[in-house]
């Protein structure tokens, strides 16, 4: 029997995080190279070094910082702090389970509120033509974060260089698109 | 008949606690053959030890099995007090009583039946055992060390000064190692070359120690005391004798642009070259890879300036076969360099330097002359990084382990560099600093206390070349991991120690264990640090691990240590436990059909060839023998023998026999 | 030859330009593509941020047509879906449990055996062995190549070029005639998905990618994936006006630079199409 299987299972971020992507949080020696390399890390309330270190206090107040932070939507997943760190840890990874384990449980950090508004967007315009529709995602975009103003030059630009059709293409599976998202309760 | 003695011991309560040691005496007791069966606290105390040597001749003992421990604990012990008290110490067996039982079971009569089981397989092992003689072997009291560097020729001179002869075999056109590149030594700030030298010089007029220079192992066998080594001496391409030194040839060889290994290539050197200034010896040696007459078949200036006319450019390569009696490996580490870290350039931005390279540029005699001047354009850097741990430590470039003597070199070179740039700024990025050692930390605290050495605690992300600085972005942890952003115009890198180029070669020709990052391996990382499991090899220095000088010399001399004891005797004594390969009488000789395929698989060339000649001298049957100086009784040979014609003595396979059959049979 | 192209997205909107280049050269080399039929969006980094089964099923969707339909190679031309497509099969490569569970989803049979190139891969193995002889007008410029992050990592996954100063696209420019220069921001983040809802960190990010290109004298940035393209040549305003700068330099996609060296107008490639105009041929 090894030593980690004498652990009972925790009840703990750190813990959901490592059954669910294999992020061993207690092999992150709090190098910071991850921090370091971050293109984001000076907008983040926590740093990627910084997540991990909450991770390994197990503390719940703690994990509370962890799934309230902006930091956990700043990240995208440029992969430079995996690529980097010496653990070998796969902080994207543990950073998309973040996300969702915050949506699910209602903590998504306000300031988060255009970037999650985006991505809901983007799926939207999916879900129903099954591919993305670039000006559909616009409008709903600015629907869902209330940002009316923004990239308003933008579109006529797009549209005069043809990079902007007026309407959605619809694939001919949307059918089983619609399934997909609904089988993964999107 | 056998007459069997059983002594079953408590061992305090490690035994008692859960086997019925009363109950196994008793049963054993009443076996067939068991003349006397008793028990005792503690067997191995003077009284226990007593008690077996009284019950040998009280009860004329034919054989004793003592149940106690493990034999690799206390059979030595035992087997002396048998001798002690008239019995053949080989008609003794231990039965392993506690680790393999009373240890590893709860309390209860499942587990003294299975203690009585194991004594009954030793008893029934012993009823065979023969009454066997010590082998003894002759000791040749010729040492030799493999490897130049400090460990070397502390190890050698210390041998040489009990008074036995030395060998040292260095790879390289001098001896020195590392230590001959460094500037200054913490945690003391003394001139390296300056405590240097004179070993190096003693080594070389010690009237024990021969040098051998550019020489390396080809093949080593024998055993303990009686090694047969065959060493190559590379061609130098000139007469040692006659050669005075006087460097005409260097000067006038016009190849001048080879990569100097000991500038760690921010210099040249000619094709012919002595290293340095102060190497030992003060001879040159002829590299053939660059030399325009190897490769070209012309030139040929230094035969014709050399005042002794010493070149001898057909000389070829010498094999020496020597004795030795003991062997001390010295050969060192390497380390890392700036390509091995694709994150800071792949090894292309050139003031992106390692460690020896900047104790090269601050050494007095190295290519600048002691100034701080960066190797792209010669400018005095302003504005100096240090990235430890770089390589060390980091499992995903495949280096798990602290090389140990960076943390306290790079508070070293950050130190030299501020007294040598007054007006500079030095930065460290560490983890940690392990400066564990004798005045070690006040060193560190003098580098940041009293230089000011800008310590940083964070890993470095990437480096990167802009308008001629280095852009070195990293973090400081301490911040709550801020980014931190610095533009050098030099870059050092603590790059982590590893093993010396060849070093797994070396191990398999030597039969010495060596571990996953080729570290030679000791026998025991407690106990026995300096011995490998080989016996009769030792290890100094760096080979084993990266350590530093001090930890280097006192291993150095522990080694000489265990030579000198090894040379104080005459004649080894070694367990007679060995093969044998039978023999009958004429015609046949032995069952042995001389197919030979032991002597193909024997680790350890134990098995010659016999021959057996009838009276008009023709040989009748060859068949295998075994040098029971080298077997080390390891049985492949007996598993392998088609013929069943070989046995190993102490453990044959009537006995293995009689163990497994008293285990199937009741009693 | 045939292959199967899965041109994602962008490529049928914002980043027509870069489609027009790839078919455009490829015709110009005789290859041929077969899109896969009815292909679906790879769900991007919004799925991945919010649904990992999403995020795995979109992909395998699109693998599991590519085998339906006897594609074996595909090529992936926008580096973004090239990594889902990749990442996804190598999941499900590793977890035969999770691919029966996308199986289910997406209600298909998929077996994970299509050969995936991204654009330089493609380029390599098809146009590279025929390029010389059709150059007639060699692209001699300094250019920066940037890979961006997609390309690249996780390279443990990809397998593809070195994550550090990766070589690729570099060989493939000097081979019409461009001198890369020693380019570290290579593949530092542009803020890919962030482009809309953070514009300010993207402003941020591809001001630094462009601002070290034309400080070490390149003369356009050389792209191979569409997000990038559109973070610094679309964003170049927000840019601008975020770092106070008048960045000019052009931002071209690969394909792009190959059809100008042999000879195809501007127009053929969708260089006309770009924000930031493109003065060098
Ligand atoms: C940058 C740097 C700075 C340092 N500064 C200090 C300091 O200030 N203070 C301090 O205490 N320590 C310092 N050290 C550590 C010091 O260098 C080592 O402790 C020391 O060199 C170890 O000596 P060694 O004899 O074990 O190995 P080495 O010095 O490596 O010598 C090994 C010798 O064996 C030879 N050899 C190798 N293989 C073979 C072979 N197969 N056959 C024959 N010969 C062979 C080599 O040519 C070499 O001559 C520093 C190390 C580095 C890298
Ligand atoms: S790089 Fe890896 S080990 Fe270092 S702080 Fe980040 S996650 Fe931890
Ligand atoms: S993957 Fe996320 S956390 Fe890691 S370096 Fe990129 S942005 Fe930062
Ligand atoms: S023969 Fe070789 S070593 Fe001698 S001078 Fe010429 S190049 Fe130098
Ligand atoms: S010139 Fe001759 S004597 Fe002088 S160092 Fe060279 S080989 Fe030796
Ligand atoms: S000695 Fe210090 S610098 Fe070297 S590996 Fe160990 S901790 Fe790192
Ligand atoms: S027992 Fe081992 S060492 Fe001895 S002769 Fe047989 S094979 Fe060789």
């Amino acid at each position: 029997m090894s030593h980690s299987e004498h652990h009972t299972e925790r009840n703990t971020l750190a813990g959901s995080v490592e059954k669910s992507v294999e992020v061993q949080a207690h092999k992150c020696y709090q190098c910071g190279k991850c921090t370091a390399g971050c293109p984001v890390a000076d907008e983040m309330d926590l740093p990627p070094s910084m997540v991990m270190r909450l991770l390994q206090t197990e503390e719940p107040a703690n994990d509370e910082r962890i799934l309230r932070s902006h930091a956990i939507w700043l990240c995208v997943t440029c992969e430079m702090c995996l690529s980097r760190c010496p653990m070998e840890i796969d902080i994207p990874s543990m950073m998309d389970y973040l996300r969702q384990r915050a949506r699910k449980e209602k903590k998504v950090n306000k300031k988060a509120k255009n970037i999650i508004a985006f991505h809901k967007s983007f799926l939207n315009s999916i879900r129903f033509t099954g591919r993305l529709y670039e000006l559909g995602l616009i409008l709903d975009y600015k629907r869902q974060s209330l940002n009316m103003t923004q990239d308003i030059s933008l579109a006529p630009k797009m549209i005069s260089r043809g990079k902007l059709h007026l309407f959605p293409t619809m694939i001919k599976g949307t059918a089983h698109i619609a399934r997909i998202f609904k089988k993964t309760r999107t | 008949m056998a007459r069997i003695g059983v002594f079953v011991c408590h061992c305090g309560e490690n035994i008692s606690a859960t086997v019925d040691c009363g109950k196994v005496a008793e049963t054993i007791g009443n076996l067939k053959h068991v003349a006397y069966s008793t028990e005792y606290k503690y067997m191995c105390s003077d009284p226990g030890q007593t008690l077996i040597k009284d019950a040998i001749k009280e009860h004329n003992l034919t054989g004793v099995v003592v149940s106690a421990c493990s034999p690799r604990m206390h059979e030595p012990t035992f087997r002396k007090a048998c001798a002690e008290g008239g019995l053949n110490p080989f008609l003794c067996e231990m039965a392993n009583l506690r680790e393999h039982c009373s240890w590893v079971h709860e309390k209860n009569e499942l587990t003294t039946e299975k203690a009585i089981d194991i004594v009954r397989t030793q008893v029934e092992k012993v009823k065979l055992n023969s009454a066997l003689q010590p082998i003894k072997v002759p000791v040749t009291k010729t040492a030799m060390v493999i490897g130049g560097g400090i460990a070397g020729i502390q190890s050698a001179l210390d041998i040489a000064n009990t008074g036995h002869k030395v060998i040292m075999i260095e790879r390289s056109p001098s001896i020195g190692g590392h230590m001959s590149q460094l500037s200054e030594t913490f945690p003391t700030l003394d001139c390296s070359q300056c405590i240097l030298t004179p070993r190096m010089v003693e080594v070389a007029q010690h009237p024990n120690i021969t040098l051998y220079t550019y020489a390396e192992v080809e093949s080593v066998e024998g055993f303990i005391g009686n090694f047969k080594v065959k060493v190559r001496k590379k061609a130098k391409s000139l007469d040692e004798k006659a050669c005075t030194g006087c460097g005409l040839c260097t000067t006038k060889c016009p190849q001048k642009k080879i990569p100097n290994e000991f500038e760690q290539g921010m210099g040249m050197r000619p094709a012919i070259y002595v290293p340095f200034p102060q190497a030992v010896p003060n001879r040159p040696v002829i590299d053939r890879e660059n030399c325009t007459y190897y490769i070209k078949g012309k030139c040929k200036i230094c035969e014709i300036v050399c005042p002794t006319k010493a070149i001898r450019f057909d000389q070829p390569d010498e094999i020496l076969e020597l004795e030795i009696g003991a062997i001390v490996v010295a050969t060192g580490f390497d380390i890392k360099h700036a390509d091995f870290f694709p994150e800071y350039g792949h090894g292309r931005y050139k003031d992106i330097i390692d460690g020896l390279q900047f104790e090269r540029l601050a050494s007095a005699s190295g290519p600048t002359a002691g100034v701080i001047k960066r190797p792209s354009d010669g400018e005095i850097p302003k504005n100096i990084v240090f990235i430890a741990c770089a390589g060390s430590r980091d499992p995903a470039k495949g280096i798990a382990y602290c090389s140990k003597i960076c943390c306290m070199y790079t508070a070293k070179h950050a130190m030299l560099y501020k007294h040598k740039v007054h007006e500079g700024k030095a930065h460290v990025f560490y983890m940690d600093i392990r400066s564990g050692g004798k005045n070690y930390d006040e060193f560190v605290r003098r580098a940041i206390e009293e230089d000011h050495v800008n310590y940083i605690r964070g890993r470095v992300s990437t480096v990167f070349e802009r308008d001629g600085k280095l852009i070195v972005k990293g973090v400081d942890t301490l911040l709550g991991a801020q980014q931190v952003e610095i533009v050098a115009d030099m870059v050092v890198l603590a790059t982590a120690g590893v093993a010396s180029s060849g070093a797994e070669d070396l191990a398999q020709k030597l039969h010495v264990s060596y571990d996953s990052h080729k570290f030679f391996a000791e026998a025991h990382p407690k106990l026995k640090p300096v011995e490998t499991n080989t016996a009769g090899i030792f290890l100094a220095g760096a080979c084993q691990n990266p350590k530093d000088i001090p930890d280097a010399v006192s291993q150095a001399s522990g080694a000489a240590v265990k030579v000198a004891a090894l040379f104080s005797q005459s004649e080894l004594t070694r367990e007679p436990l060995v093969a044998i390969v039978n023999r009958t009488s004429p015609p046949t000789y032995s069952t042995c059909v001389g197919c030979f395929m032991c002597q193909s698989v024997c680790p350890y060339q134990a098995i010659e060839r016999e021959e057996f000649k009838a009276r008009d001298g023709k040989v009748v049957k060859t068949v295998a023998k075994i040098n029971e100086g080298l077997c080390q009784g390891c049985g492949t040979c007996v598993a392998l023998c088609r013929s069943k014609s070989i046995d190993l003595l102490g453990y044959s396979n009537t006995q293995v026999y009689a163990e497994v059959v008293a285990l199937l049979n009741e009693y | 030859m045939k292959f199967g192209i899965y041109p994602g997205c962008s490529l049928t909107g914002s980043a027509r330009d870069y489609n027009e280049s790839v078919f455009a050269i490829a015709e110009a080399f005789g290859l041929e593509f077969t899109q896969i039929p009815d292909w679906n969006c790879c769900g991007a980094t919004a799925a991945h941020n919010l649904n990992k089964e999403l995020s795995l099923a979109l992909p395998a969707r699109i693998l599991a047509l590519a085998e339906k339909n006897g594609l074996e190679e595909i090529i992936v031309p926008c580096a973004a879906c090239y990594s889902r497509l990749v990442v996804t099969q190598h999941e499900l490569k590793k977890d035969p449990e999770l691919k029966n569970r996308i199986c289910e989803v997406i209600e298909m049979d998929y077996r994970g055996t299509s050969v995936i190139l991204n654009v330089i891969e493609w380029i390599d193995k098809y146009i590279i062995p025929k390029l010389e002889e059709k150059i007639v007008k060699p692209f001699n410029h300094k250019v920066a190549c940037y890979y961006g992050c997609l390309l690249v990592r996780p390279d443990k996954i990809l397998n593809y070029d070195r994550a550090e100063d990766p070589q690729t696209l570099d060989i493939v420019m000097s081979k019409i005639g461009a001198a890369p220069v020693d380019y570290p921001f290579k593949t530092e983040c542009c803020g890919a998905g962030l482009s809309i809802s953070r514009t300010d960190i993207v402003s941020k990010l591809s001001g630094k990618i462009i601002e070290d290109a034309e400080h070490r004298g390149a003369e356009a940035i050389i792209v191979a994936c569409p997000m990038c393209h559109s973070n610094l040549d679309m964003r170049r305003p927000d840019i601008n006006k975020y770092w106070k700068a008048k960045y000019k330099i052009p931002v071209i996609f690969v394909t792009q630079a190959i059809g100008l060296a042999i000879g195809l107008p501007a127009e053929k490639v969708g260089l006309k199409r770009h924000f930031v105009e493109v003065k060098i041929s």
